[in-house]
């Protein structure tokens, strides 16, 4: 199947296909990933250095686990590409990003204009989390 | 007999099945039969009905009565605003829906 | 109360933009319903029995008249007449358009409302103590931290998907008049044997189905960690909430398998680890949030006491009035029971007095109550009788307060698409059968509460007297529950036997009450005759 991919980095994309949770365990020299909403992602959190790609599998865009998993993923420091796949609409696109996923490979192509909307979506933001955007309690008090 | 019954998309009406298209009043409603699914599924693709089931009823000299409470409600009206509902003129018009 | 300032509300107006656009999608047929359906819940657009529903949120149940007024305009020209007041503190309408929806959005933007997040898999509207800044047993206004809490909640980008609904309960008083612990998340706002203000985290209650009481999972949690330990308890929740079984998604069923111990456990980890991330507001944007609440300019030297000569004012301030903190100053409760009517319905016109008397009256605030219930919380005793006549001259005076005829109702099948039964002409049965005010105050404090279904939206497991209606073979059937309590000693209550008919539940009801009658010693409300008496006798009188 032809994914159409979304993506938002500089650097060259990964080329390797993304193994399942339990093979990255056994192929020291693997450096993609997929992850599947019941697993936990900070089963790689010994290995983030060696990991260049992160899939994170959306089977039903109502299962919100992977909004977790990127998250926490970033938090300890992950810097490769975090991607969204499987069942992602537009309207899921700003949350998704903000949860450090850069990368998105719908089942259902995404204009890449409508997903640009997408994004600027919020001028604002409440919380802070791991995009890098200041809250608005921080621009509120200049932090 | 199946009759099928949905809300309008853009109103939120309730409305039946006709045959040949959508109406508010229950007594309009066809049966069905085994075409169901076949309507259905065409009906939903014209984007202009949502919610759509199919559901019993029966058919009298009075009209069509649905064999549910909660569809009898919905073709009627909330029975404590009967001057809300489809029949507001009417002081029997509760008894039917119970 | 609080004013949105300039990001606020470039928050809702992005908001409206966004489900404007989504709507024209779906009628342009672009998305389907599949998909729209989670994106118009998130905006509180419901499909029920009649027309689109919409639920208009209310953050912790506190308004001004201008938004009031806004709230009884949307009424008359989007809908029908008029509004329901819910159990979470919200406006309802009924028969809304999808096509009006993304106008009616916008109207509600222009005086700092919204619907955000009221309905669908996410954190709802947070709702807090009616009497907060008000009541005169407060330990700590909880409305600070409910806006911090709302700020927080609204479109949190991880948590917008979670297993199933999240409500969030805040207090700052012993009195729990919030039914605190029946909520995804009940925090109460306590005092520490140093003095210091802290809170304490009650998590995994609930309703519906598999009633819980929520069990204290965080005893103290500095107000200044209060965001980062909520993001720990939902990030858990999002991870490990069932999402099998859409009956046993709730946090509550959670807390219950692992254990609180194990879910405390795991509380306790990501909290600190979260707090190493400094997601933290800082102490100044509470401070700036508390200057929207400070006290109103109070009037000193007022007269405290009221001319009662008028008997039915005079049952009115009894029942209906609490005591301020303010010398000279009352709480009034105005009544949205009226004998036989619809309970937390309000027409268009009373929905702009109660805006005019909060105004005149009430330095401009309203709350509302998951009673469904209206509060004008700061009101001159001076002021009392003209307000009384105003209300009564509109339908809002019932001095019923707390008693059988102050029935919280859920809409029920007359209204509601996940309905087996009608629950408001049950409610009209027994206000009418109990109409008789002196027989009310007879009975005294009595809580009754309805739901149409499982799902419990009218609290029936809290309830004095519950009742219940459940589907049997096609017809309509309730069953009646004794013992139930929402307060600061919450208990669910218990299902006596088999149901009845519509006539039979009044009926059933009213031989409780005798039994109450019968049974009681000096000073017992119904419940703690129940509670010391036991169901037996109460079963037996009801079914021989």
């Amino acid at each position: 199947m032809v994914e159409q991919t979304l993506r938002y980095r500089d650097d060259a994309a990964v080329t390797d296909p993304a193994v399942s949770l339990s093979a990255f365990a056994e192929q020291s020299n693997a450096v993609a990933v997929r992850i599947e909403p019941g697993e936990d992602a900070r089963a790689l959190l010994p290995q983030l250095d060696r990991i260049a790609l992160v899939e994170v599998n959306f089977p039903a865009y109502t299962d919100g686990r992977g909004y977790s998993a990127a998250r926490i993923l970033r938090e300890h420091g992950y810097a490769g590409e975090l991607r969204a796949v499987g069942d992602v609409l537009v309207d899921q696109l700003s949350h998704m990003r903000r949860c450090g996923f850069d990368s998105f490979a719908p089942n259902q192509p995404i204009n890449a204009d409508a997903a640009a909307r997408a994004f600027a979506t919020w001028p604002e933001v409440y919380q802070k989390t791991v995009d890098g955007r200041p809250a608005i309690w921080a621009k509120r008090h200049a932090l | 007999m199946k009759i099928i019954t949905g809300n309008d998309l853009r109103t939120g009406d309730v409305i039946w099945w006709t045959g040949q298209g959508w109406s508010r009043l229950v007594d309009d409603a066809v049966e069905v039969g085994d075409d169901a699914d076949a309507i259905i599924a065409r009906e939903n693709a014209r984007q202009i009905v949502t919610d759509t089931q199919v559901i019993d009823a029966e058919r009298s000299a009075e009209g069509v009565r649905p064999a549910h409470i909660k569809d009898r409600i919905r073709a009627l009206g909330p029975t404590v605003r009967m001057d809300l509902s489809l029949k507001p003129a009417d002081p029997e018009a509760a008894k039917w829906v119970i | 109360m609080y004013q949105y300032d300039s990001y606020d509300q470039a928050m809702v107006d992005a908001r409206v933009a966004e489900f404007r656009d989504q709507v024209e999608r779906r009628l342009a047929g672009e998305i389907t319903e599949d998909q729209f359906k989670p994106l118009r819940l998130k905006n509180g657009l419901y499909l029920q029995l009649h027309a689109y529903m919409l639920r208009v949120a209310i953050p912790y149940g506190t308004l001004n008249s201008r938004q009031m007024r806004m709230l009884g305009d949307i009424a008359d020209k989007y809908d029908r007449g008029y509004g329901h007041f819910t159990t979470r503190q919200n406006i309802q309408y009924n028969w809304i358009k999808l096509a009006d929806a993304p106008d009616i959005l916008a109207d509600l933007a222009s005086v700092e409302m919204h619907a955000i997040q009221t309905s669908g898999n996410c954190i709802r509207n947070t709702t807090s103590d009616q009497f907060a800044g008000a009541a005169a047993d407060e330990l700590v206004d909880p409305r600070p931290y409910a806006e911090l809490l709302r700020q927080w909640s609204t479109f949190h980008p991880e948590f917008d998907y979670l297993p199933r609904k999240f409500k969030i309960a805040i207090i700052g008083s012993d009195t729990d008049r919030a039914a605190m612990k029946l909520h995804d998340i009940g925090i109460q706002l306590v005092r520490n044997d140093a003095g210091e203000i802290g809170c304490r985290f009650y998590v995994g209650g609930g309703m519906g189905r598999t009633p819980m009481i929520a069990p204290v999972i965080g005893d103290f949690v500095p107000p200044l960690q209060m965001i980062s330990y909520l993001e720990a308890c939902l990030r858990v929740y999002n991870r490990y909430g069932r999402r099998d079984n859409k009956y046993k998604a709730r946090i509550k069923i959670l807390v219950h398998e692992i254990g609180a111990d194990e879910y405390r456990r795991q509380v306790q980890e990501e909290f600190a680890h979260i707090l190493t991330l400094g997601l933290e507001p800082p102490p100044a944007e509470l401070e700036r949030i508390k200057g929207f609440f400070e006290q109103p300019g109070f009037e000193t030297g007022l007269p405290d006491d009221i001319d009662l000569s008028d008997p039915d004012f005079a049952l009115w301030v009894d029942q209906n009035t609490h005591a301020h903190k303010q010398p000279g100053y009352a709480i009034v409760t105005i009544s949205l029971k009226p004998v036989g009517g619809i309970p937390g319905d309000a027409s268009a016109d009373q929905i702009r007095l109660m805006a005019d008397l909060a105004l005149d009256h009430s330095f401009d605030e309203l709350r509302v109550t998951h009673a469904q219930n209206i509060v004008l919380p700061h009101v001159k005793k001076a002021d009392l009788y003209a307000i009384w006549q105003k209300l009564d001259a509109a339908g809002l005076a019932n001095a019923n307060l707390d008693l059988i005829g102050d029935i919280i109702a859920c809409p029920g099948l007359d209204y509601c698409a996940l309905a087996n039964a009608r629950s408001i002409p049950v409610a009209q049965k027994i206000s009418q059968r109990f109409a008789d005010i002196g027989r009310q105050r007879e009975l005294g404090e009595l809580k009754l509460k309805i739901s149409g279904c499982i799902n419990a939206c009218g609290h029936h497991h809290a309830g004095h007297i519950g009742i219940l209606g459940v589907d049997r073979k096609g017809v309509e059937n309730y069953q009646l529950l004794l013992g139930g309590s929402e307060g600061a000693d919450t208990s669910l209550g218990t299902i006596t036997g088999p149901g009845f008919n519509e006539d039979g539940i009044v009926d059933a009801v009213e031989t409780a009450t005798n039994v109450y009658l019968a049974q009681r010693t000096d000073g017992e409300r119904f419940v703690d005759t129940f509670r010391r008496i036991g169901m037996a006798p109460f079963k037996e009188a009801i079914y021989g």
